[in-house]
């Protein structure tokens, strides 16, 4: 077997197992990674919301937030770890394809 | 390690964009010079592999929550300028699709992930690797102990760059307008968690990764095998195939 072959399949392998991601930090009840807390949350560590970060935090709203559908944010693990999935899946998708082309464009040599 | 939008100020995030346009603009010309059409799936894979292994949130109980890169491993096996590219589409794609980083910290998120990381692990890896033969246990050792370090390095800087904020932006009582927490805090948070747990995370992923392919595909890791003159020479008889496919296309 090709060892892209064999690349392509360990992928499939971590995009199955990735909600243990999402699984085992709720499991031993671990909060989010430092430095990357909402604003509520900052609220409760320093006792105020920064006005930049506050004003800056929403400046961008992605498609799908924290790797899930929008509105799903109070439903439960499996829910999440299916969304959780879909967006490996995704953003692996987009994230091969955008490497593709810009490999298709350095590679192809002046003539 | 992903810094969101909101805690660097405008300059730093002005800076960082600043110094990354260079570093990707070279990057890009390299890796045009050195990398082979075959590669490309290979690059595709890596930056692959660098986005879910960042999906994979490893917790410290009661605690915060980290990660691996697998920028090292990336850098290991197609250079740190190709790991650099790889990494910057991962990280781009994170923050605007997923909100995983922000949009204004990309510049500092990408060097943080995509320069640093790469470069520190790809020097420590030759550097500890020198002159190993290529079944040589050297090899998976160094690919470990060069993911631990750089993903230390990495946290470093993030650190560093979390802990400048509230020196660089205050209101005139003292609040902070970005990251309220200063070096003596950022600094010994990212550091000793990623000293403790997540560093340990890239260096086994890294190093079994590399072990696995010392014995099932030596060829990816053959220094020889990446763009020099010397090794194209060797790889003459590939070269000539293609050639000859070319005359017989041309002849027909």
């Amino acid at each position: 077997m090709k060892i892209t072959t064999k690349f392509w399949i360990g992928m499939a392998v971590l995009i199955v197992l990735s909600p243990l991601g999402l699984i085992l930090p709720e499991h031993f009840k671990a909060g989010s990674a430092w430095g990357e807390w909402g604003a509520s949350e900052m609220q409760k560590l320093v006792g105020y919301i920064p006005r930049g970060l506050e004003k800056l935090s929403s400046l961008w709203n992605a498609p799908m937030p924290d790797y899930a559908f929008k509105g799903w944010e109070e439903k439960g693990l499996p829910h999440l770890s299916f969304a959780y999935i879909i967006s490996a899946v995704i953003g692996i998708v987009i994230t091969v394809a955008v490497v593709l082309i810009i490999g298709k464009i350095l590679t192809k040599k002046g003539e | 390690m992903h810094i969101p939008d909101g805690y660097l100020g405008p300059a730093t995030c002005g800076v960082f964009y600043a110094i990354m346009l260079p570093i990707w603009t070279v990057a890009s010309k390299i890796v045009k010079k050195t990398l082979k059409a075959k590669q490309v799936p290979l690059l595709a894979i890596g930056a692959a592999f660098s986005f879910v292994i960042m999906m994979f949130n490893v917790p410290i109980p009661g605690g915060s929550t980290g990660h691996a890169v697998g920028g090292v491993l990336v850098a290991i096996l197609l250079g740190p300028w190709a790991a650099c590219i790889a990494i910057t589409v991962a990280l781009v794609i994170q923050a605007l699709l997923f909100g995983d980083g922000g949009i204004t910290a990309i510049g500092a998120n990408c060097f943080n992930m995509a320069f640093i990381l790469p470069f520190a692990g790809y020097y420590l890896y030759k550097t500890i690797s020198y002159n190993a033969p290529i079944d040589s246990n050297r090899r998976v050792i160094a690919a470990g102990t060069a993911g631990y370090i750089a993903l230390n390095i990495a946290a470093l800087f993030t650190g560093i760059e979390f802990g400048l904020q509230p020196l660089l932006h205050h209101t005139a009582n003292g609040q902070a307008l970005y990251c309220p927490y200063r070096l003596n805090i950022a600094v010994p948070a990212m550091a000793g968690e990623h000293l403790l747990i997540f560093g340990w995370v890239e260096a086994i992923v890294t190093a079994l990764v590399i072990k696995y392919l010392l014995k099932t595909a030596p060829e990816l890791l053959d220094p020889s095998t990446r763009s020099n003159p010397v090794k194209d020479l060797a790889q003459g008889q590939f070269r000539a195939n293609g050639v000859r496919r070319g005359i017989e296309e041309g002849g027909e």
